[in-house]
């Protein structure tokens, strides 16, 4: 069996995502083989090449490709499947935009968002936000999974992977990139933070989102938030924890004025502890809470900032 | 120009799912049923492009047994024109799902097909996407803003870091994310009008198609409980206990 995982990076560097992904390939078993598909992407190749476990990495390095455009990589990752038994790429909005377009072309199924690999065509998937996990058969000769990077640690970087550079080109030429607005932050990555603190509709504005700065530097921590502050506008999409936002797993989740949904708690619940702030006790956050505290959050936070 | 709006008749967001005792599947005995809320998103964007002059005609479409009529109706008192049901007992795959939808492409042409990113049962994020590969339309998944430009839309997708816009050729595959818009409540006189406007049933099986199973739904299990933890009454508390007894500061 040979495997492919996609990798998640943005020319410059690899995401921590693909290390999780390749974690999943050598879960299945098989040579594995990493593609990256960008522009002048060679420092993220490079990186990817040191993924243990993986045998080969094939660079696909062409303009068509500088954003990962879902048109694009279908096509291309479509005419490299006929070599592998397995198609895998991380639960990003990236692999999530193009990996059912090479499902489609292959015309098999894909089975999305995999948390963990019973066999080399049985794997396990949260459904209903969560509230149920499937364990989900393949009958397809070709598996197209698509990796939660929360169910797998990430493979060590002490590998030294072959480099090949690909010549294959497709361009569908149907869709552009026009432009990106990307939060720029010191802070650490949503998926990749240890600590995690998130505000909710509690918060009342985006200014009071400033009340959770200094307990996220002082931890070292990502800011979240749930759907409720996001569609409220206090503060960009990019930071909702949930469902159908980025789903986390931190050592630490501190959950500030957010009462619970489960569709918050989807994107959540797996976090290792979890610290619920909020002013009512019957709030369903407290019921995934390992520890909380029923206080009006504008008392707490600073007193929390002033003792860490 | 036509839009195309296929929606998923799904369990009511409000709604915490059961496993059944035996690990067959959920149990969606007397549980409430809806509309997938990005799909009702879907149908108030296609209603929003109507009233800007951009669409002129908007079809909804929904695949499963006779029940997904009821949330074709909420599509029609939305401000659909029609709808098509595609009648079938059985459940589907993505690829499958994508490939009946490809024949009603096929059939009208639509401009633009605008879709839920995802349907918050299966939680899958693959129907536009393998929709927009089978018929070669390019796609804008994930969309906040939708923008008809002449041959083209603007779309604007919420991506991990942020933002990014794309443009497509039209026509074009949009999939919905939450803060595209924010549907409208149908009115009690749109509620009893869409019960006078055509809804069209096909069999499943017409379209020749092989809708045989590509998975195999080995268990469904519930998920590890997580057990309440303490409630402490000062932050002094709390630290100490992140610190000592958890140790993750």
């Amino acid at each position: 069996m040979a495997i492919l995982v996609i990798a998640e990076h943005d020319n410059l560097s690899l995401k921590a995502d693909t290390l999780k992904t390749v974690a999943a390939a050598v879960a299945i078993g098989g040579d594995i083989n990493v593609l990256v598909a960008g522009s002048n992407c060679d420092a993220a190749a490079q990186e990817a090449a040191k993924a243990a476990g993986v045998s080969k990495v094939l660079v696909a390095d062409n303009s068509a490709f500088e954003h990962q455009l879902a048109e694009n990589m279908g096509l291309l990752v479509t005419e490299l499947a006929g070599d592998y038994s397995h198609i895998l790429a991380s639960a990003t909005t990236t692999g999530k935009n193009f990996m059912p377009r090479v499902a489609a072309l292959l015309d098999v199924a894909q089975i999305s968002e995999i948390i963990a690999v019973e066999s080399t065509d049985t794997f396990v998937r949260p459904i209903y936000a969560g509230n149920a996990i499937a364990t989900v058969q393949s009958l397809d000769a070709t598996k197209v999974i698509t990796v939660r990077s929360t169910g797998f640690d990430a493979v060590a970087t002490d590998g030294s992977a072959e480099v090949v550079a690909l010549s294959n080109v497709t361009d569908a030429g149907t869709s552009a990139f026009v432009n990106a607005e990307l939060t720029v932050s010191e802070r650490p990555d949503l998926g990749a933070a240890s600590v995690v603190i998130s505000g909710g509709r509690g918060m009342q504005n985006g200014e009071n989102f400033k009340l959770l700065e200094g307990i996220a530097d002082k931890l070292g921590a990502a800011i979240g938030a749930s759907r409720a502050a996001v569609d409220a506008g206090f503060v960009p999409n990019d930071m909702q924890v949930g469902q159908t936002g980025k789903i986390v797993a931190p050592d630490l989740y501190i959950a500030v004025g957010i009462s619970g949904a489960i569709q918050h708690l989807a994107g959540m619940k797996d976090s290792k502890v979890i610290v619920a702030i909020n002013k009512d006790a019957e709030a369903p956050i407290f019921q995934v809470a390992d520890y909380g505290i029923v206080a009006d959050l504008f008392d707490v936070l600073p007193e929390l900032e002033a003792a860490l | 120009m036509k839009v195309l709006v296929p929606i998923k008749r799904v369990i009511d967001y409000n709604v915490k799912v059961r496993v059944k005792p035996d690990n067959s599947n959920v149990d969606l005995t007397n549980v409430k049923m809806a509309i997938n809320p990005f799909c009702e998103i879907a149908v108030e964007e296609a209603v929003r492009l109507k009233e800007a002059g951009v669409a002129t005609e908007i079809i909804a479409v929904s695949i499963g047994s006779k029940s997904c009529q009821e949330q074709l109706r909420t599509a029609l008192a939305l401000g659909a024109d029609r709808a098509i049901q595609i009648d079938t007992e059985l459940t589907l795959d993505s690829i499958n799902i994508a490939k009946l939808l490809q024949k009603v492409v096929d059939e009208e042409q639509p401009q633009i097909v605008l879709l839920g990113k995802q349907a918050i049962d299966s939680d899958n994020n693959q129907t536009g996407q393998m929709l927009g590969a089978l018929t070669s339309m390019p796609q804008g998944t994930f969309a906040s803003i939708v923008k008809v430009e002449g041959d083209k839309v603007n779309v604007t997708r919420e991506v991990d870091g942020g933002l990014q816009t794309v443009a497509l050729n039209l026509p074009a595959i949009i999939t919905t994310d939450l803060r595209l818009n924010e549907p409208r409540y149908a009115s009690l006189p749109n509620i009893m009008k869409a019960k006078r406007k055509p809804l069209v049933v096909k069999a499943a099986e017409e379209f020749g198609i092989d809708l045989s199973p590509r998975s195999n739904l080995v268990k469904v299990t519930p998920p590890a409980v997580r057990e309440a933890g303490v409630i402490v009454e000062t932050i002094e508390e709390l630290v100490e206990k992140l610190r000592n007894e958890a140790k993750v500061i």
